[in-house]
């Protein structure tokens, strides 16, 4: 009797929060007929749009993977001092609120910030342009790699590593042959949660962006601003494709996390 | 096993790579100028629909846009802090003149063609259907258990003109500067929600909250055009309102972006303003559509003597420190920004 | 055994010939050196100089003027907004997360394993889409004739929405983990259910249930995209920290978004020290 209690309790919850308000998503996009949707998702500033956040994550995503694998074998492998405070500084953008990411990118790159008068003396763009979304972007989805990698590397050792070595293989050797592959599973998991992140930014790009449609306007971006302009099964529209790669990664992520646990 | 992967991975690479590649041949510019054409909340519609006409012009012919729309004064604000921008289309005077003092628009823009303004439209009130609350004139909105909608005017163009057409119209009524003032605040205690922009306080309106939104002409018959089922009434003492298309300095494609305004104050556009709502500064075109857009005896605007002109209403109304729309925001517990 | 065999190895092998482990261990400082260089720098760059920037930035009319900005009315409004509503939030996380959990590793039905999926979908959706979706089933055109949009009630779907999996996650390891002999102990000696829930699998849990909830909260505080479209931003009544900053960046008050980031900022500070302390009482916990 309990046990149909909980159970009624946790899936009426997840129903009433989660799936059912993402089945709408489903009949809502559909609203005005699939001519309609067709029309909206291929409108070149919409298409535009969702090559400007695949562009984006394409860029972050291979950057945070290296920072992530060298993080954290620069945090377990060599004990230096201050790799508490920088495993503290990898952990800070879990904790921050996007808009506070924008806002700090905003002053450091702006009109009268450190940076902004010395980029805009030479015509170099920050602000309302690509490098400030992708360094948002960046900052927003930093840890996710390296994250998955620390715990991994501490909890396999380093038998194997210092083996290698003593038997002649030179740093580059062991960690190709040796370390990466034992954090393969590792990195991966962490490379789909980056990717997820990088798609689905919002807060800190709208700060930076200026929303320009066709130039500066992610596909986050788009879905308001469909909702904003009487086209609501155009946000739909845009946010069901956004949910089926949402989708696309959770997958990936229910598949990968077992391998990712065992390894 | 990572080494039996790689081709896959190369596979799987080449796939993202050609899924690239064909989004972004599918959404690249056309070759020619691109302007930029910064703008306030509402005009996305209409703006879409000139830009195409004018794509059909030898002028026009070569020309893409890239097209940002949000708050009037936000949107004057990130010009300022470095949004490029070719040409604004902004709903005051007083957004452009912000972009004057940033030395980004020529202080003259408003001795070009019709005083600089692209279009014209006036203040008017949309309410539910049926009018339920019978709201007809100014008097109306600061009856007991009306609630009032309209944007928050440090940051939305559409907000200063309803303040300013709140208060010329106490004022063209006979009241004083004190009293009009006074009604004012009145109305402001009214005020349910202030929205960034004046299309946010649309769809806050649309979504049901409030019984009135005091809004621009054109943006109800637009609303009304995109099939949501929207009233107005425009009182008999209200407010042109007048907006304003420039050019900035700094633009590099500064000669196709004066032709292009060139074309917005012609026929053309013009015709096609009217049919998405907005009065017609061409006076031949205004005189084609005149029954669509009803006159009023007490349509005052904003350079006659009891407003005095945007730089006067500014310093006094919407000074960030002094302006007396602080004052009120404060009483009644409102943004007293942007 | 092994382990051992070889470090006599290497050391008798280093003692031999004496160069490989010398340039092992050069090669090591190198590699150190550089991977802690590049691990620095791009922290520098993406992290440490924005954050930076903007505490200098809040700061620079003196610290008085700072705090007369961070607790003008409409921020302190926003800022208790943002903490109650995020404590809320993660105090019925704490019950439905570690039910769900519950339900996760002791039940078992059909579809379970769909389920468990499901709960990390907040993690990958985009947070606009998902306040697009809070609004089709509880916005103006609701369905079920349920609107709760612009209001504070929406605020609080929106944190629980994105949220969910937090509590959830945490507490279902430690619940996999736990030994069930001892349940069955106590049942067999007369303890009722609710007993033997108190007082021995609680307290096993609470580290789990406890780190989960400071994860929550801390994303709650943040959250801005499944705000923007469904809870509005009247001051005082649904506006949050987020969105204030948010909106007073447009508004160019950049003393004002900076005061209440940097307030932002500094819970966001103390929830990762809370978290981090959590963790290590956790693994005391384990250790002892």
């Amino acid at each position: 009797m309990r046990r149909y209690a909980l159970r009624f309790t946790a899936l009426g919850y997840l129903l009433l929060v989660l799936l059912g308000p993402l089945a709408m998503v489903f009949v809502r996009a559909f609203d005005n007929g699939l001519d309609a949707l067709w029309k909206t998702l291929s409108d070149p500033n919409t298409l535009h749009a969702f090559w400007l956040t695949l562009l984006i994550t394409a860029i972050a995503v291979p950057l945070n993977t290296v920072f992530g694998v060298v993080c954290a074998l620069a945090i377990v492998r060599r004990r230096f001092p201050g790799a508490g405070l920088v495993n503290a500084i990898v952990d800070l953008p879990l904790a921050i609120s996007p808009v506070v990411v924008g806002l700090s990118l905003f002053l450091l790159y702006g009109r009268t910030g450190w940076f902004g008068p010395w980029f805009q003396g030479h015509g170099v763009q920050i602000l309302f342009a690509l490098p400030s979304m992708v360094i948002a972007t960046i900052f927003v989805s930093l840890p996710f790699v390296a994250r998955e990698v620390v715990p991994t590397l501490r909890e396999i050792g380093d038998e194997q590593e210092q083996a290698a070595s003593t038997l002649g293989a030179n740093g580059w050797q062991t960690f190709w042959r040796i370390t990466l592959p034992s954090i393969r599973w590792a990195i991966i998991y962490g490379v789909v949660l980056t990717t997820a992140r990088c798609l689905g930014e919002y807060g800190a790009v709208a700060v930076v962006s200026g929303n320009v449609e066709g130039k500066t306007q992610t596909a986050t971006l788009r879905v308001q601003d469909a909702y904003e302009n009487f086209n609501q099964s155009g946000a739909y529209g845009i946010a069901l494709v956004l949910a089926a790669m949402s989708v696309i990664v959770l997958v990936a992520m229910t598949l990968l996390r077992p391998k990712e646990e065992a390894a | 096993m990572y080494l039996c992967t790689m081709p896959m991975n190369k596979v799987k690479l080449a796939l993202v790579a050609a899924v690239l590649a064909a989004l972004a041949a599918a959404s690249a510019a056309a070759a020619g100028t691109n302007l930029s054409l910064v703008g306030y909340s509402t005009p996305k519609a209409v703006m879409a629909k000139i830009i195409q006409a004018w794509q059909q012009t030898p002028d026009g012919k070569d020309t893409s846009f890239s097209q940002s729309f949000g708050a009037s004064t936000d949107q004057a604000r990130a010009v300022a802090n470095g949004l490029k921008a070719d040409l604004v289309f902004l709903s005051t005077g007083d957004d452009v003149n912000l972009l004057v003092d940033a030395g980004l628009v020529d202080s003259k823009w408003n001795r070009q063609a019709y005083d600089g303004i692209a279009a014209d439209t006036v203040v008017v009130f949309a309410v539910r259907n049926g009018n339920p609350k019978h709201i007809k004139g100014w008097n109306d909105l600061i009856k007991p258990g009306v609630q009032v909608l309209t944007p928050n005017p440090f940051s939305s163009g559409s907000a200063k003109w309803n303040v300013l057409a709140a208060y010329g119209a106490q004022r063209r009524l006979g009241k004083t500067d004190k009293q009009a003032t006074a009604y004012v605040q009145q109305l402001f205690k009214h005020v349910v929600s202030q929205d960034t922009s004046g299309r946010n306080a649309t769809n806050t309106f649309l979504a049901g909250k409030g019984d009135v939104l005091i809004t621009y002409e054109s943006e109800a018959l637009n609303a009304r055009l995109n099939g949501q089922d929207i009233q107005y009434v425009i009182p008999r003492q209200s407010m042109l309102i007048e907006l304003p298309i420039a050019v900035l300095k700094n633009s590099s494609n500064k000669d196709v972006a004066n032709k292009f305004i060139q074309f917005v104050k012609a026929p053309t556009a013009q015709a096609l303003f009217a049919q998405f709502g907005f009065r017609p500064v061409n006076p031949k075109v205004a005189k084609n559509y005149a029954d669509k857009f009803p006159s009023r005896p007490g349509i005052f605007k904003i350079d006659d003597k009891i407003i005095g002109g945007w730089r006067h209403a500014d310093a006094v109304w919407f000074d960030p420190n002094k302006g007396r729309m602080v004052q009120i925001e404060r009483a009644v517990g409102g943004p007293t920004s942007g | 055994m092994r382990w051992e065999g070889l470090r006599l190895a290497e050391t008798a092998h280093a003692a031999a010939i004496g160069r490989p482990s010398r340039r092992s261990s050069r090669e090591g400082a190198a590699a150190a050196t550089l991977s802690l260089g590049f691990t620095t720098a791009y922290l520098s760059v993406i992290v440490i100089l924005p954050i930076a920037a903007l505490i200098w930035a809040s700061t620079q009319g003196g610290i008085r003027q700072f705090w007369s900005v961070a607790t003008a009315p409409e921020a302190i409004a926003a800022l208790k907004l943002s903490l109650g509503a995020a404590l809320v939030v993660s105090l019925l996380n704490a019950v439905f997360g570690t039910i769900t959990a519950w339900v996760l590793v002791r039940d078992d039905f059909r579809g379970k394993r769909v389920v468990n999926a499901v709960i990390d979908l907040p993690f990958a959706l985009p947070t606009i889409v998902a306040g697009l979706t809070l609004l089709a089933l509880y916005g103006p055109q609701s369905p079920v004739g349920i609107d709760v949009s612009l209001t504070r009630k929406a605020i609080l779907l929106a944190l629980l929405f994105v949220t969910l999996p937090f509590v959830v996650r945490t507490v279902q390891p430690v619940l996999l983990e736990l030994d069930l002999e001892a349940e069955e102990a106590a049942r067999v000696l007369g303890a009722s259910e609710a007993r033997v829930f108190r007082s021995i699998v609680l307290p096993n849990i609470l580290p789990g249930i406890l780190s989960g909830v400071a994860l929550a909260f801390a994303r709650a505080v943040g959250e801005i995209g499944a705000l923007v479209l469904i809870a509005g931003n009247t001051p005082f009544k649904t506006e949050v920290a987020s969105v204030f900053v948010f909106l007073h960046i447009q508004g160019g008050d950049q003393a004002g978004a900076s005061a209440v980031a940097v307030v932002m900022l500094a819970i966001s500070f103390a929830t990762l020290l809370l978290i981090g302390g959590l963790r290590f009482l956790a693994t005391r916990h384990e250790r002892a």
